[in-house]
């Protein structure tokens, strides 16, 4: 039994209201596949998608009263497919399409015979190249999570007009200059599958601002960047970036309880480990193994293996950092990103001492003046060498320039010490 | 299929400074670029390649000024059209196309037959 079919059976016995966490658990199993089973028939990604997206309004605002379905999937697609109906009786030119979709045997067999998983073509359509970053996040939401625009809005902190542009112009993208849904071959396939493990991975960071942050946003996008990066792993098992990321994101997701306690942020190194959550960390563990034995590195798996260093060690003080420091300048041959590098120097000031440390994050000063957290880390290597009064200076910065409120009380408590 | 226009841009210092023997390295490049097309299973439906940018004019409500629509270092030099598959076969064709100084921009063309833009 499936998640979905669990968790109809569930409200099956109670038809009780459903809770939103269900809701998001249902429509994001049932939301890509019926987008793209769509799509095929009719032959229009936008189309199908706002069909799907109406659908999933109405059920959330149905189901939140009266429970979900025992057959969830298939409610959706029957109103999804009433809504395309009805958006065809409007256009006239679709005319002979209509006469195909009129007839029901037609649809149940195509939509009945799903046996391939067709979201992941859907989702490296979302996640070409030629769509903006912003909109790439969006569609991917909207398309394959089935997170309604006001979610998205919500939980991305875009007005919702924004959100609603930035979706329709990547769909119309997609029909007029022929996007191709499908996974690419060839060489241009580890970039692709790139942007998509990106577009994830910001899904994922995007609900660390919300977790910190005051915003109630009522899906939990680190729930459903999970989720998708468990879909992209296993329907792409030879792929060891795939394997990557989802170790990465179960390592994060297994310190998140330590991390966040009532609303305030715990830095790592202070967090109350006894709260990490094993089970997802032996999961973690075990698919960086499977990645590794694919023997195609990446920096997905480098960016696990730092994050298993540290879920490896049940005390602070006992981490290897030789070995994180190593791992980062294995991780700067893929990525010299100024983040990475301004990571790395955490891991640098502990092997090499503050003033090693001191002189890298300066090297980065021109880079991420604007960046809260580059303040923060230069604050800390001051403190360390004893140049308290630069340090309470750039703390103070940091203050300045961070927008979260959680990261706000966090540095706010280190300069009140 | 669907048809794509590449459009080369390129700095024209590049074409400026070249020594007159590079001028069969060029012509060379672009027929490697046609023959590559056909290669990859596409075909070239048209193209063009303009004068110098010094030769170009601007038309705006009925005033002619001296000089291309667009200042900038990179000047539109000349275009092909193709027909591909999709997007991703299109971006693999434009990525032969010659533009040492350079890039290409790729564009879909409208069908008219398809309705509104």
């Amino acid at each position: 039994m499936n998640e979905t079919d669990a968790a109809a059976a569930e409200s099956g016995r109670t038809r009780a209201a459903a809770s939103d966490r269900l809701l998001a658990r249902v429509i994001r199993e049932e939301s890509g596949r019926i987008v793209a089973a769509l799509t095929g028939w009719l032959g229009s990604l936008d189309l199908a998608e706002e069909s799907v997206a109406d659908a999933i309004e109405e059920a959330v605002r149905q189901w939140r009263r009266s429970g979900v379905p025992p057959n969830p999937g298939g409610w959706l697609t029957q109103a999804a497919r009433n809504n395309a109906l009805d958006r065809l009786r409007r256009e006239k030119r679709y005319r002979e399409k209509l006469a195909l979709l009129a007839d029901p045997t037609e649809a149940a067999t195509f939509i009945g015979t799903r046996e391939l998983d067709e979201r992941l073509p859907l989702l490296f359509g979302c996640c070409h190249p030629a769509i903006s970053p912003d909109a790439q996040l969006a569609l991917t939401l909207r398309a394959i999570c089935g997170l309604t625009t006001a979610q998205i809005a919500r939980a991305t902190l875009a007005p919702e007009s924004t959100v609603a542009q930035r979706i329709v112009r990547a769909k119309r993208k997609i029909g007029a200059a022929g996007i191709p849904l499908r996974i690419p071959e060839g060489p241009e396939r580890a970039a692709r599958l790139d942007i998509v493990l990106t577009v994830v991975s910001v899904m994922y960071s995007e609900a660390h601002l919300i977790a910190g942050g005051d915003a109630a946003a009522d899906r939990d996008l680190a729930d459903d960047a999970l989720w998708l990066a468990r879909v992209v792993a296993h329907q792409l098992p030879r792929e060891a970036e795939a394997q990557g990321l989802l170790s990465l994101l179960l390592f994060h997701r297994a310190r998140e309880g330590a991390r966040a306690v009532d609303g305030e942020l715990i830095l790592l190194a202070d967090q109350d480990r006894t709260r990490w959550d094993g089970r997802l960390i032996a999961e973690g563990q075990a698919v960086l193994g499977k990645a590794a034995m694919l023997r195609r590195p990446g920096r997905w798996q480098l960016h696990a293996a730092i994050a298993a260093c540290h879920s490896d060690t049940r005390d602070g003080g006992d981490t290897d950092w030789l070995q994180v420091l190593t791992l980062y300048d294995m991780l700067l041959a893929y990525d010299r990103s100024p983040i990475v590098r301004l990571n790395r120097t955490v891991a640098l000031a502990e092997v090499d001492g503050p003033q090693a440390a001191l002189e890298e994050v300066d090297a980065l000063r021109q880079a991420l003046t604007g960046y809260h957290l580059w303040h923060a880390v230069r604050a800390r290597m001051l403190r360390h060498l004893g140049r308290r009064d630069e340090a309470m200076a750039e703390d103070l910065r940091a203050l300045e320039l961070t927008a979260n409120d959680a990261e706000r009380r966090l540095l706010e408590a280190r300069v009140a010490r | 299929m669907s048809e794509y226009a590449i459009l080369i841009y390129e700095d024209p210092a590049f074409y400026e400074t070249m020594p007159p023997e590079g001028w069969g390295a060029v012509v060379e490049a672009h027929n490697e670029f046609t023959k590559g097309v056909v290669e990859h299973g596409g075909s070239i439906t048209g193209g063009g390649a303009l004068k110098p940018v010094t030769m170009a004019l601007t038309i705006r409500g009925g005033t002619v000024t001296d000089g291309p629509f667009v200042e900038s270092t990179e000047s539109f030099l000349g275009y092909y059209t193709v027909e591909a598959r999709d997007l991703d076969h299109a971006i693999e064709l434009a990525k032969l196309a010659p533009a040492t100084g350079g890039g290409v921009e790729l564009r879909p063309l409208h069908d008219p037959s398809a309705g509104q833009l």
